[in-house]
């Protein structure tokens, strides 16, 4: 059943989706924002330990639905299996309102001018798809520091010698600190290095008419109690709602954008929230529903003219799946260094994120967000039992005395590591489900690895007794931080947006998500995420000429 | 009877919703049960869990209790991890329930046939001997214990396990979160 024409429909109300809504309707475009998940208040925070987006264990709490949206996972060795959205290799974000900023951690990091420039700062290494931004730091500025300011970040970066040149400070103070900062912070003086306070998209003081963060134990994985926690459901959408231009539908699984005889696009088809399928028209179709599904979506659009799916003529759609090769160390002390004292992680370093010498990259070091008891019960030095009397006592000696430092080691992106349609397996609604393959180019590990050691060395420089460190693994990487399935270039043939998001062979079809990220930066990647949904926006409001641009 | 089965097979599909209520009256139903012994039409035994049954509870109780014991802060049979695991079969760990059918079976036997004595009957230092030589898929049944048990023990005592909170006050982590604690109160206009 067709609905009213609009002038944009956005698929995916997180993080990119929930910006790009608020700039077109406030442009005076009618958008319909699509979001296949529910719509959480502050009151829906449930401070679970068990069940969070963080640890799964038990479940999720902020979606997707567990039993509708199975995924087809394949491990190094060509094992293929079939993955719930609780399971770690599902690489998770999220499907509700606000997307991953709803439960994040909330860092809020631009990336650094090399960042941009990977290719031409390191050479392209042998097996990779390492490529340059078509856009620099400088014409990404303007639009990071819009994101601080509409969304809302605390912090102080002005100790950091090492981000690019910006216009203003951050729009919030930091945080007062706590005990950890308190160790770490003289520690890294003494070693040469540059620590200062993590920007967050965390309210310190009264910002956007909510109150400042209460500073609690349960931060990252979890919705905020008090609505401090600045994303995307309580800044950018109620601004878009409240324009009048911009209508929400939750609960909406969209099947595929649709196109015309000439192949262009002209809406979307979805299942609503009670399973029927629909059909919304649009002018400007704007796929924001991060790598992974933005990914599937443009797969799963198959037509005469797009027989390999949208956007997907030279067969990049899907590929340069990347994410975080996470990595540090874990320290403990004869002294308490718990106090209790919210959200945990409020110290960094940008030190290692380039010009390591041999190694491509790097990653910004933090000290990490407050381990909850059951997070604590897998960080065992070598050589500690993983049960028994020994590891309880472990348990008991050592909760209050650790600290763990660790980075997003920046990943060298690989065509293989991919996410493609399953030929077999479909999900609920019998949408051929995303298929996640690939592992690690062999110099992130390299990288992820010299990252430990740093994290390692800080954590000695702090008077850590006993230190080990924290490895990853080098199979697909994606989870919160999944970037770089739509990348953005200025060939067609290698790329599969424009400089301004826009795929290369529509006048009116945009990925405004983490996909188009060419590379993800050793950094949190959301602020990236904002900056771009402005900058795109602008972008195609400048060129806004009523129905038919 | 009837009741005691109908009892029985809505708490087995529904056990999230409205869990407490249908779990008393099954309790009830259950000591219906035992009491009138052989009449039990559907021939299962008595249990007081959910999914195990009462001799799979013993040997989890005893598995658990290895995984983390009672020192001077008691161990995970006193915190209810069995309560945990249970309660978690019939909902997010569901598809594990095969695995531990067959898995606590399997170390009973093990333990049958090595000391004559189901694993529950045996001292401590025989029962963690015992779990040492698990080799192939019962090390792996013992790995997906050892993971639960943790999460029961050290986990949001909401779901069953961690009773009275035991763990975080072993650790010394405020069991109550703290409201208001940071300068909540919006700060007054040019303070």
């Amino acid at each position: 059943m067709a609905l009213k024409h609009v002038n944009a429909v956005i698929v995916g109300a997180g993080a990119g989706g929930g910006v790009a809504a608020s700039q077109l309707a406030a442009a005076g475009l009618s958008v319909v924002l699509l979001e296949r998940g529910k719509w959480y208040t502050a009151a829906d925070c449930r401070k679970d330990d068990l069940r969070n987006q963080r640890t799964s264990v038990l479940g999720n709490n902020s979606g997707p639905d567990e039993e509708r949206n199975p995924r087809v996972a394949v491990d190094l060795n060509g094992q293929e299996r079939v993955v719930l959205p609780s399971e770690g290799s599902y690489s998770n974000n999220a499907a509700c309102v606000g997307g991953g900023t709803f439960t994040y951690g909330a860092q809020a990091w631009r990336y650094q001018e090399k960042d941009f420039r990977m290719a031409a700062t390191y050479g392209v290494p042998e097996g990779s798809t390492l490529s340059d931004w078509p856009i620099s730091y400088a014409e990404l500025e303007p639009y990071y520091e819009k994101a601080e300011y509409e969304i809302g970040v605390s912090g102080d970066v002005s100790a950091d010698p090492f981000h690019g040149p910006r216009r203003l400070p951050l729009p919030m103070p930091p945080l007062p600190v706590n005990r950890e900062y308190a160790i770490l912070k003289p520690a890294a003086q003494r070693a040469g290095l540059h620590p200062f306070d993590i920007p967050m998209l965390r309210n310190s003081v009264p910002y956007g008419g909510r109150p400042p963060c209460m500073q609690c134990r349960w931060c990252v994985g979890f919705a905020c109690e008090v609505n401090a926690k600045c994303g995307t459901q309580n800044t950018a959408i109620p601004a878009a709602l409240a324009t009048g231009n911009c209508e929400l539908r939750t609960g909406c699984m969209v099947r595929e954008v649709m196109t015309d005889a000439r192949g262009r696009s002209t809406g979307v088809a979805y299942y609503d929230a009670d399973d029927k399928l629909r059909e919304q028209t649009a002018d400007i179709v704007i796929v924001s529903s991060a790598a992974v599904e933005s990914a599937r979506l443009l797969l799963n659009s198959k037509s005469k003219l797009h027989p390999a799916g949208l956007g997907n003529r030279y067969g990049w759609v899907g590929r340069n799946l990347q994410g975080h090769t996470y990595t540090g160390a874990w320290g403990i002390f004869d002294f308490d260094t718990y106090d209790d004292i919210g959200p945990g992680a409020n110290i960094a370093v940008c030190d290692y994120n380039h010009g390591n010498p041999g190694l491509i990259g790097g990653a910004m070091l933090a000290n990490e967000f407050i381990r909850l008891p059951y997070q604590f019960v897998g960080a065992l030095p070598p050589g500690v039992p993983q049960w028994g009397r020994a590891h309880k006592d472990f348990m008991r000696q050592w909760y209050r005395r650790s600290i763990a430092i660790q980075g997003p080691t920046q990943e060298i992106p690989i065509a293989d590591s991919r996410v493609e349609v399953d030929p077999k397996v479909k999900d609920f609604w019998g949408l051929p489900v995303a298929r996640l393959s690939g592992g690690k180019h062999p110099k992130t590990m390299e990288t992820s690895v010299a990252m430990a050691d740093k994290a390692e060395a800080w954590l000695k420089a702090a008077g850590a007794i006993r230190t080990w460190k924290k490895l990853a693994g080098n199979g697909t990487s994606g989870g919160q931080h999944q970037a770089g399935t739509c990348r953005m270039g200025d060939d067609p043939r290698t790329s599969v947006v424009d400089k301004y998001c826009r795929v290369h062979d529509q006048d009116n079809l945009y990925v405004i998500d983490g996909s188009v990220h060419v590379t993800n930066g050793g950094f949190n990647p959301v602020l990236t995420i904002m900056a771009i949904a402005y900058y795109a926006t602008e972008r195609i409001v400048k060129g806004w000429k009523g129905r038919g641009v | 009877m009837v009741i005691g089965n109908e009892g029985r097979y809505v708490l087995a599909l529904d056990h999230l919703k409205l869990h407490s209520l249908r779990r008393r009256g099954f309790l009830r139903i259950a000591g219906t049960a035992t009491a009138c012994g052989a009449l039990i039409s559907c021939g299962r035994q008595s249990t007081p869990w959910r999914f195990l049954t009462a001799a799979e509870g013993r040997t989890l109780a005893a598995i658990c209790e290895q995984i983390i014991p009672t020192d001077q802060t008691p161990g995970a049979a006193w915190a209810g991890v069995v309560n945990f695991i249970d309660r978690q079969l019939m909902g997010p760990y569901r598809r594990q329930q095969a695995a531990y059918r067959t898995g606590l079976r399997e170390i009973d036997q093990a333990a049958v046939a090595k000391f004559g004595k189901d694993f529950a009957s045996l001292d401590a230092q025989q029962q963690t001997g015992l779990i040492e030589s698990l080799a192939g898929g019962q090390k792996r049944f013992f790995s997906t214990v050892i993971a639960h048990t943790m999460q029961g023990y050290y986990g949001d005592p909401r779901h069953g396990g961690n009773r009275d909170a035991v763990s975080w006050r072993m650790l010394g982590v405020p069991v109550i979160p703290i409201r208001g604690r940071y300068r909540y109160e919006l700060p007054k206009q040019g303070a």
